[in-house]
């Protein structure tokens, strides 16, 4: 052994005696693990998996407590209903919060375009699809500026995102005139804007048809995350920016269309909010950001980015639905619903650090 | 080696500046085809803007860059990759929490043939892990279970095959490997030396920047020896020692007059 190696000349003395040593050091073979071990690494691989479960969870527990109330088709169907919103900024927040970002300016963006949409329609005429375009392409240019800041100014999201949240809310009061447009109003001159509020009845369900549009948004969006080559970047982006950007990709190109769709995902919630609400108000959604921030993080998407899946915050906010649907149901005071919520935001986070800290 | 062989990759004259100071000073560059080409050299020496310059991730000031004799002009590192050139980085530009073969694939992700992949961008998933599996085992690193692991879960070593295996994978041309074994154990380091002589074997030139004279001493067929921003010799490993080596890259010893020509 050691003759051969002085021989060949290239093997360094010290070196011989690796010859014996285990050579098995690039192998891919998994070893036993405990239960804990084999959890973790199950969770690792599935991080919805958590907020399906607690889904599954507090159903069950609320379907015993509460009984035929709470599992009515009416009752189920309208849990959805409440939650389709915070569920449609919450996916928004979730494209950002992919890329370790975060938006804060999600429910103003909303609310902004929804006024946008409304003051065109009802006071100046504009015919109802083109308000609503409109709408849309604001959003999509408020998400922009809010990517442009980050990207070509260096600013941090949070920074960036907490500034056009005030700036997109005093446009809304000076556009809006801080006055609602109402629901009759509405009716007369733009149903198409309260389109999102209808509803078809299936059994004793009504089902909005904001609620599938939430769904479907959801699943356009598992679909460019999962299956296009854009939607690999934005886990590469949130996962090591510096790694994404010598792997070739386009990061800074590709944030600012991720705060764009983010922007426009947000118009078309303002177009099912004013559907919801059934009126045009300036002064509504004032949280919805916060939740659609507390619906990402209990649907398993990790806040330092890269990690997660897209149905974890539909998952995450059907949760609080369900939570709130349940507590009200079982004769619990709202201020407790609170307290749940704000526990499992922090257990949350919690076991996303624990899953992260995985090892080979 | 070779004398009649053309060169696959040549600088010459390349210039790098970085405000007043001069990372790259007339320096040249020659690569042939088939060999191990370690590239030594004392920190600041220019030793990473060289390769920078050569794998397209900064620009230069002057000077001519030719890959298989046509002049060549990176503005960015994807531009080098497309003309096949890989590099692979000294921390690996990998992303931790994606698979294997979201990594080897990232950045030119493969579609499905007709109508999905045209008009939806669809990826095609099956035939990306078929392709990864196939590149690891072409490697030795074949023990892989699972593809759809994620590269975190992997050990250091393991990381680099990955690395080495994505960059042999696409490189037609050209293999840059910037220090594969300073981040790793003795017997990671061997593994990684072996993927090095792996990947030589198949007829893929490689540049190998290393510290660690045992390594390049062991892989190399030529060692090119950086020094103030220039080359200042190229030697055979088997005519000179590393204390040689040293002495070259720190200029306690005058370089061979003839090493220039006895490439």
């Amino acid at each position: 052994m050691g003759e051969t190696a002085r021989t060949s000349g290239k093997k360094q003395e010290f070196e011989q005696t690796l010859d014996a040593s285990d050579k098995s050091v690039a192998q891919f073979d998994h070893k036993n693990r405990n239960f804990i071990d084999a959890t973790q690494h199950l969770l690792h691989g599935n991080p919805t998996m958590v907020p399906v479960i607690v889904l599954l969870i507090s159903i069950t527990v609320f379907g015993i407590l509460a009984g035929s109330k709470f599992f009515s088709p009416f009752n189920l169907s309208l849990i959805v209903q409440q939650v389709s919103i915070i569920g449609i900024l919450a996916a928004a927040q979730s494209l950002v919060i992919l890329t370790a970002g975060i938006d804060l300016s999600v429910g103003a963006i909303m609310v902004l375009m929804s006024v946008i949409m409304g003051q065109l329609a009802v006071t100046l005429g504009v015919p109802a699809p083109l308000a609503i375009l409109v709408g849309f392409v604001g959003g999509i240019a408020a998400g922009m500026l809010n990517g442009f800041l980050v990207t070509r100014i260096k600013l941090p999201p949070f920074i960036v995102t907490l500034g056009t949240w005030n700036i997109f809310f005093a446009l809304n009061l000076w556009l809006s005139g801080a006055q609602s447009i109402r629901s009759q109003t509405l009716d007369e001159v733009a149903p198409l804007l309260k389109f999102f509020g209808e509803s078809i009845a299936i059994g004793g369900a009504r089902i909005t048809y904001g609620s599938v549009l939430m769904v479907a948004i959801f699943g356009v969006l598992w679909y460019i995350l999962n299956h296009t080559s854009w939607g690999r970047h934005v886990y590469a982006i949130g996962d090591d920016k510096e790694a994404a950007e010598l792997s070739g990709i386009r990061t800074n190109r590709t944030l600012i269309m991720v705060y764009g769709l983010a922007g426009l995902v947000c118009a078309i919630g303002a177009w099912t909010s004013i559907g919801r609400v059934g009126s045009v108000s300036p002064q509504s959604f004032q949280e919805a950001n916060l939740q659609s921030i507390t619906a990402v993080v209990i649907g398993g998407i990790s806040l330092f980015g890269g990690r997660g899946s897209i149905i974890g915050p539909l998952i995450g906010a059907l949760i609080v639905g369900v939570f709130n649907s349940g507590l009200r149901l079982v004769g619990v005071d709202v201020l407790w619903q609170v307290f749940a919520i704000g526990w499992l935001t922090i257990i949350a986070v919690a076991i996303d650090q624990w899953i992260r800290k995985v090892s080979a | 080696m070779s004398t009649d062989k053309k060169p696959v990759l040549t600088a010459r004259g390349i210039v790098k500046r970085y405000g007043r100071v001069t990372a790259l000073d007339q320096a040249d560059f020659d690569l042939y085809p088939g060999e191990v080409l370690a590239v030594i050299g004392d920190n600041g020496a220019g030793k990473s803007s060289l390769i920078k310059a050569l794998s397209g991730a900064i620009t230069i000031d002057d000077g001519v860059i030719e890959l298989d004799g046509k002049p060549i002009r990176f503005s960015s590192p994807m531009e080098a990759r497309e003309a096949g050139i890989e590099t692979v980085y000294q921390n690996l530009a990998l992303s931790p929490a994606l698979s294997i073969a979201d990594n080897m694939f990232m950045g030119r992700e493969l579609r499905k043939p007709g109508f999905m992949g045209k008009y939806f961008g669809a990826l095609d998933h099956r035939e990306m892990q078929r392709l990864a599996r196939e590149k690891l085992t072409d490697l030795g690193l074949m023990t892989i279970q699972n593809i759809n692991q994620a590269i975190e879960t992997l050990s250091g070593g393991q990381r680099q095959g990955v690395a080495v295996a994505r960059a042999a994978a696409f490189g037609s041309r050209v293999v840059i490997m910037d220090e594969p074994t300073a981040a790793l154990g003795v017997k990671e380091s061997r593994r990684v030396l072996e993927l090095i002589e792996d990947v030589k074997s198949r007829g893929m030139p490689i540049v190998l920047i290393s510290h660690n004279m045992p390594h390049v001493f062991e892989v190399a067929d030529r060692i090119h020896v950086h020094r103030l921003g220039k080359r200042l010799c190229t030697i055979n490993p088997n005519d000179y020692s590393m204390s040689d080596a040293v002495a070259f890259m720190t200029g306690a010893m005058e370089p061979p007059e003839t090493s220039e020509a006895a490439q």
